[in-house]
């Protein structure tokens, strides 16, 4: 196997293409645990808002709820392209 | 009091009937009293892994709905006394099951038996929900593949926070990994994820690796649940796996290719029962 992987070149095995794109999805998913329900739709909303304005990606956009013990604050991050 | 746990996983198709069927049967074979519950409204299929579909009269909707009692609906499984199943409805309404039905079942359920074992439906949604509401324990069938990882994900956060457990600040769920047609080949080649990768994404506690197996084809085939077949591989994975649930500390077996002889080398062909 080893040697033929050395013959074929140092292609990027599959199964680690997957890996790396699961970490991210997870960790992105796991950002949003415990998250009020319409928490998904309240960023899909912004995002079109935004959008009428700006051209930006689907993945630009990101919202976070944290509660401390009196108060919950909505974090809206969004990533602008660069000005041409 | 039963000790309940679902076997879910999001992604259909993964293999959670194959389990359900199987690890209660182990757990039946190893004399616990154990009843497995198809929570898969309008697409029943547990009774055919089983066997038993030809003697399904009533189901869990009709206990529900009060039209028959729980005696009626359960079917005693014909190799083992200690095993009974209780089918879905093929009814076409979802909403058939309640949240206060499923309740009073698996109380009455809990009185009698050692283990309830809820087969739950594919999804992220109600049926879904309902099979893992009352859970105390959980089964998450993964496969190698990134669709079902990140679905298996989704029921992690599921499990956390839309429970019994959860709602009423009990201790959590308590979360396997059951990671099911591995095949140790592919693994090797690159091209498929392996269990280390899994378990380190998901991050909950290995229970099982069951082999991407021909015996559990031809144990559907004929409704006979394949820990039934000890010889096959997929047999004795899901026996390990039931031995671990019941507390027993078993070293895990499937994980890579079994090396195979000088001539087998040479000449290829199958070692794969
Ligand atoms: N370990 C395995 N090896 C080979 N085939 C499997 C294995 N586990 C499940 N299958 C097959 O995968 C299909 C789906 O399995 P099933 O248990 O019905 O999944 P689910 O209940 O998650 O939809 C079935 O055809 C079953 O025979
Ligand atoms: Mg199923």
């Amino acid at each position: 196997m080893k040697l033929l992987d050395f013959l074929k070149g140092e292609r990027k095995k599959s199964a680690s293409v997957a890996k790396e794109r699961l970490q991210i999805i997870v960790a992105h998913q796991r950002g949003h645990r415990g998250q009020p329900d319409y928490m998904p739709m309240l960023e899909q909303e912004l995002l079109e808002v935004i959008r009428r304005y700006v051209k930006v990606e689907q993945d630009a956009i990101n919202i976070s709820l944290d509660s401390e013990d009196d108060c919950s604050v909505l974090e809206l991050n969004v990533t602008l392209p660069n000005r041409e | 009091m039963a000790k309940i746990i679902v076997v879910t996983s999001g992604k259909g198709g993964v293999g959670k009937t194959t389990s359900a069927a199987a690890i209660a049967t182990g757990l039946a074979l190893r004399g616990n009293k154990t009843v497995v519950i198809d929570f898969d409204v309008g697409l029943r299929n547990l009774d055919l892994i089983m066997g038993c579909e030809r003697r399904v009269v009533y189901d869990l909707v009709n206990v529900i709905q009060g039209e028959a009692g729980l005696n009626q609906a359960l079917i005693r499984d014909k190799r083992s006394e200690n095993l009974h199943i209780l089918p879905a409805s093929q009814t076409r309404d979802k909403d058939a099951l309640t949240l206060e039905g499923v309740e009073t079942v698996l109380a009455s359920l809990s009185e009698e038996f050692d283990y309830i074992i809820c087969d739950s439906p594919a999804g992220i949604e109600r049926g879904a929900q309902l099979a893992l509401y009352f859970a105390d324990e959980a089964i998450v069938v993964t496969n190698p593949e990134v669709s079902s990882v990140r679905d298996s994900d989704r029921i992690l956060g599921l499990l956390s926070s839309k429970s019994r457990r959860a709602e009423q600040n009990r201790d959590p769920i308590k979360e396997h990994l059951l990671v099911t047609r591995y095949n140790p080949n592919r693994v090797d080649d690159g091209d498929m994820l392996n269990l280390e990768d899994i378990c380190e994404i998901l991050a909950i506690n290995l229970i099982g690796l069951i082999p991407e197996s021909e015996a559990v084809l031809r144990s559907s085939n004929q409704g006979v649940p394949v820990i039934h077949d000890d010889k096959s591989d997929a047999g004795q994975a899901y026996a390990d796996t039931v031995s671990r649930l019941m507390g027993e500390d078993v070293p895990l077996r499937f994980q890579h290719v079994p090396k195979r002889g000088l001539l087998a080398r040479m000449f290829g062909g199958g070692s794969r029962r």
